[in-house]
Formats: C-alpha cells, structure tokens, sequence
C-alpha cells in the first residue's frame, strides 16, 4: 500500500490516476497510523513551501514522516514535497524543512540568467548523474514535465539527475531510502509513470 | 534544454469533440477520452479542452468527461471555456485539470486572474487573448473575437502577468483559420514585453508554419492548433521530427 499524504498542498486527482493506472494499491489520508502501515509514503505539494510546511507540522506529520523516514520506508517527495525534504528553504523568507536531505532550496530568480523565464515550465531533458533506484528505467535526455520557480542546492550528495535552464537544476534526488523529483512525474507521460513504477516496486535483493 | 511544446485543442460540446479527428483506428472520432489517448501516443505535449456548451447540463457532461480524460492520459490538461469566477477554477481543477485558462471571463471581472493566482498559484493561471489589428494597433477581443473592447493587447497582457497569469496563449484573429502561418509579428511582441512562457495560436496551416513559428520568434514556448491536427494535415510525430531536424528542441515520443 501506498500511502499519498494528504495535507492540503495541491490537488490530488492525477497522481491517485497515476499510481492506479500502474496497478499501485493507494490512499489518501493525513492519518499517522495510516502512514505507519503503508509499505511507502508519497509526498505531494503544490503552493507555497512556508504554507505547506505549517500545513504538515500543525497536523503533526511532519514527526510522523521523519520517524517513518529513520525506520527506512521509502519515501517519495514530488515538487514541493521534494524541496521539503531538505533542510530549509528561502522562499519569500526563511523556513524549516524536515532535514531528511542535505541542502537547501532557493529561487531561480537570480540564480538563472535573466532571460530564461520564471517559473520553468515545460519538459526538459533529464542528465543522469548517477546510478538510483527511482530512475532505473529512465534513460538520459528523456522528458519529464516541470512547473516550478525554486530549487533544490547545495544537495550533491543526493543528486541522481539534473535538468538544464540557465544552470543545471536538481531535478531528482535519492539518499537510501529518501527519494525526490522536482518535475510531475504523474504529468510526464510514460516515461513518469516509469518512475513511479520503479518507486512502488519492491526492489529484488 | 527545455523544449518546445506542441499543443493540440479540442473544442468540447455536450461532451462530445465538435471536429472529431479523421484518422484511421479510432472507433469514435469524437470521445474526447479517445482523442485525448490519441494525441498522448502521437506525442502532444500537453492538451487543450474548450468547454463550449452553455447549459448547466452540458457543463456538469464537460467535467464528467474532463475527469475521465485526467485519469488516463497523464500529460498536463488546460482547460478554458465560460471560466468566469474562481468557483468555476475549483470545479475543473477537482476534475483533473492542471491549469485553467481565462478569456472573457478576466475581461470582465479584471480581479479574477489575480483571485485564481492567489488561490491556486500563478502556474495554474493562463492568460487567453483574442487580438486583431485594428487601424495598426493591437486590440483585444471579446466574445469569441467578436466585440473590440478598445483595449490595448500588450498592455491588457502585462497587467494580467503582473496580476499572476503563468502563461499567456495568444489567438491571433487575423490569421486564424486563414491557414496562412501564425502571426510572427503580434507573437513576437507579445514576447517581448512579458518573461512568462506565451503560446501562440492561430494561423497554423502545415509544418513549414511551425518550423516558422520557433525560428522566427525564438522567445515563443509553445505552438498551439486545432483542425490541422484533427483533419491529418500536420502529424505530430513527423512535426516533432521536421522540427528536431531543424534544430528545434522537442520532445520526441517515447
């Protein structure tokens, strides 16, 4: 079973679609024993970071995934999610997130020459940094879809892929059991139906 | 590198396609759940739904249908047509949508595009304007592009980004349907005045327009048709090629 956290960040509909259509058992709950039994979580996020984080911390989840982080379930934060993972983020001030990863997330605005447009929407190619379990069936240069206007940095110990706009973006992450993606992979065709695939798979020993 | 999108446009009635596809191995060349499956496979990068039914029965078919389109096809899903409050944001966005594009309904109430924004995000926002020339100014269209509002076109869209559209598609009146290419000279001032990604639409006749269209006006994002798909005179595979081939970066099918 596969948990979807359901605090409020964003619209749920497609990645339910999604992870049903690869034949994946889910619910959709913000209940901590729920999240205890599932065999792996799923982060979501649409919205603002500092928004989204209050959301988690005031329904007590944030503990919840840390605990189910450090018991070594599987754990896949997907755009806002994903930059929750990490230590802080300095959207529109500065915020706490769950420390999972290192690093932290910063806008694009400054960071990107000015010509290239905020946010970075649209598909764009995937660089393979290295070898990971989320990827496994994802080749380099393959597309996936992004919408967003910050991003994950100074995380090179979790980077798996990366995307080039301006400078080359964090565009998926994976430390153990701690997984992420900055792009939609429940809007990126075949190929993020793959990845969530190979997230919901029970990797053979 | 990012690439361009391609983006085809289906007009929705009653929840049926008004101009089905005429291709070989569609059983019903007017479900929108098919066509919709169709243009995934082809390769369109993300798809545009136009609800045009008026009724309140047509409308409640459009989301039963909009809600069977989102969880099977899994590219991201625009849809516009008689948005005119951000009640009717929250009605398709439950359904499925991804983003949700204004017309008519900013020009009326000016507030709405930046209520939505707050709401949902500028990402969910897209900006929709009909223009034509009149006496040499850009003008924006009411009503299907039949009512001048006297308003001027790149200042009506600089307000809207800065109210927090995400995007901008650009219908440009005076090559629409005329099959002649998109209008260059109206995109490219549109790009230039905004740093949001802007769609063009309207004009495109074969793939020579398209190539045309990302040449000549390198800022544009994406380039936005509908009969040229749906009667087989531009296939999405051979576009996608003809333009890679060109130097273009696309997204090539799977």
């Amino acid at each position: 079973m596969i948990a979807v956290i359901d605090y409020g960040a964003g619209n749920l509909f497609s990645l339910c679609s999604s992870l049903e259509s690869i034949g994946a058992s889910v619910t959709v709950t913000a209940d901590k024993a729920q999240l205890r039994l599932a065999d792996k979580l799923i982060l979501p996020g649409v919205g603002a970071f500092e928004d989204a984080a209050k959301k988690l911390r005031v329904l007590g989840l944030d503990r919840a995934v840390k605990e189910e982080a450090a018991a070594g379930k599987d754990i896949l934060g997907i755009c806002l999610g994903m930059q929750m993972l990490f230590e802080k983020s300095y959207e529109y001030g500065e915020h706490e997130g769950l420390g999972l990863l290192t690093g932290s997330v910063v806008p694009l605005e400054g960071n990107i020459p000015a010509s290239f447009k905020i946010p970075h929407i649209g598909w764009n190619a995937l660089h393979i940094q290295r070898k990971s379990r989320l990827l496994r069936y994802v080749r380099e240069e393959d597309c996936v879809y992004f919408v967003h206007s910050y991003f994950a940095a100074n995380c090179s110990d979790s980077v798996i892929a990366t995307a080039e706009y301006g400078l080359e973006l964090t565009a998926a992450v994976e430390k153990g059991n701690v997984m992420g993606c900055q792009f939609h992979p429940e809007k990126s065709g075949k190929i993020g139906l793959a990845i969530l695939r190979a997230f919901c798979e029970e990797v053979p020993s | 590198m990012i690439t361009k999108r391609i983006i085809p446009c289906l007009d929705v009635r009653n929840g049926r396609v008004v101009k089905g596809v005429n291709f070989e191995g569609l059983c019903d060349v007017s479900s929108p759940v098919e066509l919709a499956r169709f243009y995934s496979e082809e390769g369109a990068d993300e798809l545009v739904f136009y609800d045009i039914t008026a009724s309140f029965e047509g409308r409640k078919l459009f989301t039963d249908i909009l809600r069977q389109v989102a969880s099977s096809i899994f590219i991201p899903l625009t849809v516009g047509g008689g948005i005119n409050t951000v009640e009717d944001f929250d009605r398709v966005l439950k359904c499925g949508a991804d983003k949700v594009s204004v017309n008519s309904g900013a020009i009326r109430d000016p507030s709405l595009v930046g209520a939505a924004a707050r709401k949902y995000g500028n990402q969910c926002v897209v900006l929709s304007v009909d223009v034509r020339r009149v006496d040499r100014r850009f003008c924006v269209f009411a009503k299907g592009g039949r009512e001048n509002t006297g308003m001027e076109a790149i200042d009506w869209i600089q307000r809207c980004v800065s109210a927090g559209a995400g995007e901008v598609v650009v219908n440009s009146i005076d090559t629409d349907g005329v099959k002649k290419g998109f209008d260059i000279e109206m995109l490219d001032a549109v790009c230039q005045a905004v740093n949001v990604p802007v769609i063009a639409s309207g004009g495109a006749g074969c793939t020579e327009d398209f190539v045309q269209l990302f040449r000549e006006v390198p800022l544009i994002d994406a380039g936005l048709a509908a009969s040229v798909f749906h009667f087989g005179q531009v296939l999405i595979p051979d576009l996608k090629r003809t333009l890679r081939n060109n130097g273009i970066p696309v997204r090539l099918s799977e």
